[in-house]
């Protein structure tokens, strides 16, 4: 039964935390090139941002004196949100519509985002330096223990109380952008708008509305996902960067410009990437009897050793772009 | 006074002109018709008059108001609906969102706009739910002109309505365009089918290398002998 709670522990948490991060950063990016017709580089350090402005809110609140039940962190991540979503505008405004007014190819707006990526991380350690930095700066992170009712187990499961509420934001950011596309007035436009933006704009239906209201949910979610992964692990410059290749895969393997493919493909990159690093020998080991004599259960049976996680999303990307080039859900072709 | 009123248009692409002089002139409640040859400049005029395209030289004046290169939003406002040839429904929509993004620049109650839209064409209040994608060509032909029709237009253009489909669903479009147009919705079409339009027009313009070859009224230009055999096929 131990065996299993870890299994629990390593796959099935582990798995769920870093699928909601990814689903959370691949929502806007599906989003953004469904409206706007290009891949934003610059969404991973928008959520380096949105996490660091979290911060900042958190520590002001602190030296107010506010306390909460909940993380100082997650309180003030709502701030950090619309925050990040002003500035999602404001970077449209300066630079990418006036490429945009232009008729510039969608090349040249990826280029300017991978500008406005290396932009953000040089501030970000201009003002914010480069060393780590916790959220639970003044308060301790509680760390939920259950104790399964099985008799012979001993580990129980773990999750932290970060976890739960990265899982819980989650669920309930999905249901409501679910309800905004498939119930609201607006929500339907950025539909019609991501499906034929030449149609949307004979209708009537206010484009640039559209585009504001695109930049304000992939924004916000970008804020919310790095915040909800630095309350997770720590808050450092480079956050994002590493998970920017991992968001992008979802988003492909979802089917780009399909807001549900890039969530169910958050959570088949998450899943995909723990289950490859996880330590089969474990679940083996107890059934080391029904084994012949001369095999042994090795040690260590990853698929691939942790430090490599990083090739499973490029995995993914490739086999996604050779096999099935719309993604899931039939998404664009890149 | 009449409802449409182009004059002497000239427009085109990169500096090439394609249409040299225009003239386009209907009544509130008549249907217009726009034919001639392969590259004569049909589609363009429609386009020029949605503001899709660059008017050089003439003006448009819709119901009194000079909307000479307006951009196309405002001009759904002003009461003119387009649907164009071709990707003209959204396709991951269903029915019934397509119609509503045809309102969406109402504030008010359209629900009996709604009921009217699937009156008019019935076989698509079955499928209200279906993604306009599954449609057959007909069915989304009629989603388009539904669509256009929400924001309760006094001139709809039509962009070959019946381009690619079957004889039966295109006399089937026909009489809706009739009926459409028996609620007093003005109507301005281009159509390949030309003496079948015709017959349903009460001003047709022949176009040519982007100029008025004829202009009459439907049937005078169908009783017409030089227009028969230069552009009837006899």
């Amino acid at each position: 039964m131990n065996e299993l709670v870890f299994f629990i522990n390593k796959v099935v948490i582990a798995g769920s935390v870093i699928g909601s991060i990814y689903a959370l950063g691949a929502i806007g990016v599906t989003l953004i090139f469904g409206i706007l017709r290009f891949a934003h580089f610059a969404h991973g350090d928008m959520m380096t941002v949105g996490a660091g402005l979290s911060l900042v809110v958190a520590v002001l609140l602190a030296e107010a004196g506010v306390s909460t039940p909940l993380p100082i962190g997650f309180v003030a991540m709502p701030i950090a949100m619309v925050l990040t979503a002003l500035l999602a505008i404001g970077l449209d405004r300066t630079f990418y519509k006036p490429l945009r007014d232009a008729g510039v190819r969608p090349v040249v707006l990826v280029m300017a985002s991978v500008g406005i990526m290396l932009m953000m991380q040089g501030l970000v350690r201009l003002l914010a330096g480069s060393s780590t930095r916790s959220f639970f700066f003044s308060e301790r992170k509680d760390i939920f223990r259950i104790d399964l009712p099985f008799l012979e187990a001993r580990r129980s499961l773990v999750i932290t109380e970060p976890q739960v509420l990265l899982i819980a934001f989650t669920v309930v950011a999905v249901v409501a952008l679910h309800f905004f596309l498939t119930r609201t007035r607006h929500g339907k436009a950025m539909r019609a708008m991501s499906d034929n933006a030449d149609l949307a704009r004979i209708t009537g239906i206010n484009t640039e509305q559209v585009v504001w209201m695109t930049w304000i949910i992939g924004g916000g979610l970008a804020a919310a996902g790095g915040t909800l992964l630095s309350l997770d692990v720590t808050f450092k410059p480079d956050l994002s960067f590493n998970i920017i290749l991992p968001i992008f895969a979802a988003a492909i393997v979802g089917g780009i410009g399909r807001p549900y493919g890039a969530i169910a493909g958050g959570f088949l990159v998450g899943f995909t990437e723990t289950l490859a690093i996880f330590n089969w020998s474990i679940l083996l080991r107890p059934f080391d009897a029904l084994f012949p004599a001369w095999l042994e259960v090795p040690a260590n049976l990853a698929f691939v050793p942790t430090e490599y996680k990083i090739t499973i999303p490029f995995f993914i990307l490739v086999a996604v772009l050779v096999w099935r080039p719309t993604g899931l859900f039939k998404g664009r072709v890149l | 006074m009449s409802l449409l009123a182009a004059t002497n248009l000239h427009a085109g692409y990169g500096g090439m002109n394609i249409l040299d002089g225009v003239d386009i002139a209907i009544d509130a409640g008549e249907i217009g018709v726009i034919v001639g040859p392969n590259g004569a400049g049909k589609s363009t005029t429609l386009k020029a008059l949605f503001g899709l395209l660059k008017i050089s030289e003439g003006s448009v004046v819709l119901n009194g108001v000079d909307i000479t290169n307006a951009p196309p939003d405002s001009l759904v406002s002003h009461g003119m609906s387009f649907v164009p040839q071709e990707k003209n429904v959204f396709l991951t929509l269903s029915v019934h969102e397509n119609l509503e993004m045809g309102a969406f620049i109402r504030r008010d109650d359209y629900s009996h706009l709604l009921d009217h839209v699937y009156d008019i064409f019935e076989p698509l209040k079955a499928k209200r739910n279906q993604p306009a994608g599954e449609l057959s060509g007909g069915q989304r032909q009629m989603v388009a002109i539904g669509r256009a029709m929400m924001t309760e237009p006094r001139l709809l253009l039509l962009d070959e309505p019946t381009a690619g489909l079957s004889p039966l669903f295109m006399s089937e479009i026909f009489d809706r365009i009739i009926a459409i147009n028996a609620t007093g919705v003005g109507i301005l079409m281009v159509e390949q089918n030309a003496k079948q339009a015709l017959k349903i027009a009460h001003r047709g313009f022949v176009l040519a290398s982007g100029q008025n070859r004829f202009t009459d009224t439907g049937q005078a230009l169908l009783d017409d002998p030089e227009v028969a055999r230069s552009f009837l096929g006899g």
